[in-house]
């Protein structure tokens, strides 16, 4: 693979699964109902058109900034988060929509927080890269690479602070694991037994930075064992190994208040935000051989279609939708207003948010 | 009232708010079995075991983060520094997360977090060990800022600000933590944002904060006695939010200012504040605004020089009658 040393790719004919036979068998997969497993198959594909359909928005000039698009990594958050009770929690970095998606955003507030208009989940303060979404548990988007770990290990703190049964799922990319405060977080969680499992996605690359061109040692997993945590690595195209393995480590969380590292192997097609050169670091052939033998929702797709879930006119309903539905989602953000100067000075202060409960005085904002 | 010192008080306000919240707890580095590298919390982890009073390894950026983190499940952390100067290895933290998560999020979000410790040159610790930050902090919009001069309000600003939802940054000073001073037996918590005349006066205003305020008084009574000067003292107590109102009654009934600071005076609370007096009371201006800081450059360490780089009663005299000519 190309993160490994040898830059050239293994050839397949077929679309991959030899990897990741048994994981179908899994309790966790094995137990799951049709209408289940078309559930998470929709999800994936919604993830995916949503994030078209948010790129032709971008080259339009509706969406400013950076959009760091998720697609090919769908099984990843897909997996990940189908797995979360009442008392997990999700926190990730600024490739956030597949992750707000998974967990149950609205496209909606998403495609609208893109165009920067107030209907969006943020209101149209945070962007791209800062969804967030207290009450389905998700904690954002965020944009520091790997400031966020620190906050994840918190959320697993308060778990276990208040005695909850739960785990918080902490992502970060390949290149995150060189930052000091992931390794600060990673003793953290290991000497207080948080139930925390830093979950990362392995997709190669840090921008135009390969794994082996970034990152010493073995594998970026394996460092958990300078701390004695648990650690895994996992085929991040096939959903099943992802929950499978995930579903493992979990209940280590949960049950025994056990963190882990789980390094999970994907790919993401386009360029690191979508206005950044892309054939400088790979090869054309290199995407495309993903493309063809390792997509996650095509790789799902043909397990279902063997397994009898899904036929060509259900794939072709949910596709349809999941188009409709992006559509929706960017009439909805063109139609909405933006918000207006006076909201700049809102969000700010808990506070000046509720004047009527405010304790302190004297002025919070200058001029 | 009772006495109690600077120390005193701030473990009294950790105690009462320890007891009055489940979800208080304290946590750094040697708060709890060491009894905190300036024995602020001795006898805490005694009273309210290892749960609810933390050692955490030297690792600000990771358990700064942390405590942003659960305070936005509803943990109330109050986070000691061991020194305010190691906030450069956290800053992405507090910025960026503690700072700005409610704004990112659209208002969803509140991080009820408290950082605490001292922050102060004077200990002849070098430029390391000698940061004040609290201009660099009350910078960013999400932040509150708290300075405590003198015991009772130490005591009373912590509490307040350990109930506050948003977050807050309270600086200590290990040069105070000895300072006695008289703090009511019953609770009081002392609004942020209510700055404090310290000494009432007709000739001059001196706008401070933090040990600059004692070192003030001691200068105002010299300039009293042995040159006729009468100085009213105003104690911001809280940099952000700000009591400008406090600033202002006093600016129209003296005339003349002089804002004395331990901060390097580049774009400093100072700045800040001369800018909103010329701009908000012009007319009332007798004369320039002065201004008093740390003498621009890194903290020397050596040991007699450094009381001369820091604002100190000498120097504010000076200052005042250069104020005042
Ligand atoms: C502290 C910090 N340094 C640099 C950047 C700029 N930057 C944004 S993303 C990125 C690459 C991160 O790659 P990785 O962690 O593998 O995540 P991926 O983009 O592959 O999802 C860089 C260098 C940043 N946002 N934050
Ligand atoms: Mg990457």
């Amino acid at each position: 693979m190309s993160k490994k040393a040898s830059p050239t790719i293994e050839k397949k004919d077929d679309i991959a699964t030899s990897a990741c036979g048994a994981s179908s068998q899994a309790p966790v997969n094995a137990n799951l109902a049709k209408p289940e497993k078309i559930e998470l198959y929709r999800k994936m594909v919604r993830i995916r058109r949503f994030e078209e359909r948010s790129l032709r928005a971008y080259l339009a000039k509706k969406i400013g900034g950076f959009l760091h698009l998720y697609i090919g990594q769908e099984a990843v958050a897909v997996g990940c988060c189908s797995l979360m009770g009442k008392d997990d929690h999700v926190i990730t970095a600024y490739r956030d929509h597949g992750h707000a998606m998974a967990v149950g955003m609205d496209t909606k507030a998403l495609m609208a927080e893109l165009y920067g208009k107030i209907t969006g989940c943020s209101k149209g303060k945070g962007g791209s890269m800062h969804y967030f979404a207290p009450s389905l548990n998700y904690w954002g988007g965020h944009g520091i690479v790997g400031g966020q770990i620190p906050l994840g290990t918190g959320l697993a703190y308060a778990l276990k602070y208040k005695g909850l049964k739960g785990a918080a799922m902490a992502f970060m990319g390949d290149g995150a694991v060189n930052q000091g405060a992931v390794h600060e977080a990673y003793n953290l969680a290991a000497l207080w037994n948080l139930p925390v499992i830093f979950v990362v996605e392995n997709n190669g690359y840090s921008m135009g930075t390969s794994q082996e061109r970034s990152s010493a040692g073995p594998g970026l997993a394996q460092r958990a064992e300078a701390y004695g945590m648990n650690w895994a690595t996992c085929f991040g195209h096939d959903i099943y190994e992802v929950r499978a393995t995930m579903d493992k480590f979990l209940k280590l969380a949960r049950e025994e208040s056990k963190p882990a590292v789980v390094e999970i192997d994907t790919y993401r097609y386009r360029g690191h935000s979508v206005a950044d050169p892309d054939q400088t670091y790979r090869t054309r052939d290199e995407i495309e051989e993903y493309r063809r033998t390792k997509d996650p929702i095509q790789v799902f797709q043909q397990k279902l279609i063997e397994e009898g879930v899904l036929t060509d006119a259900i794939i072709e309903q949910i596709d349809t939708e999941a188009k409709a539905e992006a559509d929706l989602a960017a009439d909805f953000a063109e139609a909405s207003p933006y918000p207006t100067p006076d909201d700049i000075q809102k969000d700010v202060y808990w506070e000046s948010d509720n004047p009527d409960q405010r304790a302190s005085k004297g002025r919070l904002f200058f001029d | 009232m009772a006495v109690l010192t600077y120390r005193e008080a701030i473990r009294a306000a950790l105690s009462e708010e320890l007891t009055h919240d489940e979800n208080v707890v304290l946590l750094g580095e040697e708060v709890a079995n060491f009894h905190g590298a300036y024995k602020v919390s001795e006898g805490l982890l005694e009273k309210f075991g290892p749960k609810r009073i933390v050692d955490t390894p030297i690792s600000e950026a990771g358990f700064v983060g942390m405590g942003v983190g659960a305070s936005m499940l509803g943990i109330r952390p109050v986070m000691e520094l061991m020194f305010w100067s190691f906030y450069s290895v956290a800053f992405d933290q507090i910025l960026n997360n503690a700072a700005n998560v409610r704004y990112m999020s659209g208002g969803l979000i509140n991080c009820p977090i408290v950082i605490r410790g001292p922050a102060n040159g004077g200990t002849n610790v070098g430029a390391t060990h000698s940061h004040t930050p609290e201009n660099v902090l009350a910078n960013h919009p999400g932040i509150k800022v708290v300075v405590p001069a003198t015991a009772r309000d130490a005591k009373g600003l912590l509490k307040s600000a350990i109930r506050d939802n948003d977050p807050v940054m309270f600086l200590e000073n290990t040069i105070l933590y000895g300072e006695k001073g008289e703090v009511p037996d019953t609770e009081e918590l002392i609004p942020l944002g209510v700055a404090d005349v310290k000494r009432t006066g007709t000739d001059l205003t001196i706008v401070t904060y933090g040990r600059s305020v004692l070192h003030s008084l001691v200068a105002a009574d010299i300039l009293e006695k042995e040159h006729d000067v009468s100085v009213e003292i105003v104690d911001l107590r809280t940099i952000r939010p700000l009591d400008f109102d406090t600033v202002l009654a006093s600016v129209k009934k003296t005339h003349r200012v002089l804002i004395v600071e331990e901060q390097k005076p580049f774009a400093s609370v100072g700045s800040q504040l001369a800018y909103m007096i010329q701009r908000e009371a012009f007319d009332e201006l007798d004369g320039p605004i002065h201004r008093l800081a740390t003498i621009d450059a890194p903290a020397i360490y050596s040991p007699p020089v450094e009381t001369e780089q820091l604002p100190n009663p000498q120097r504010i005299l000076k200052a005042a009658l250069a104020a005042v000519a």
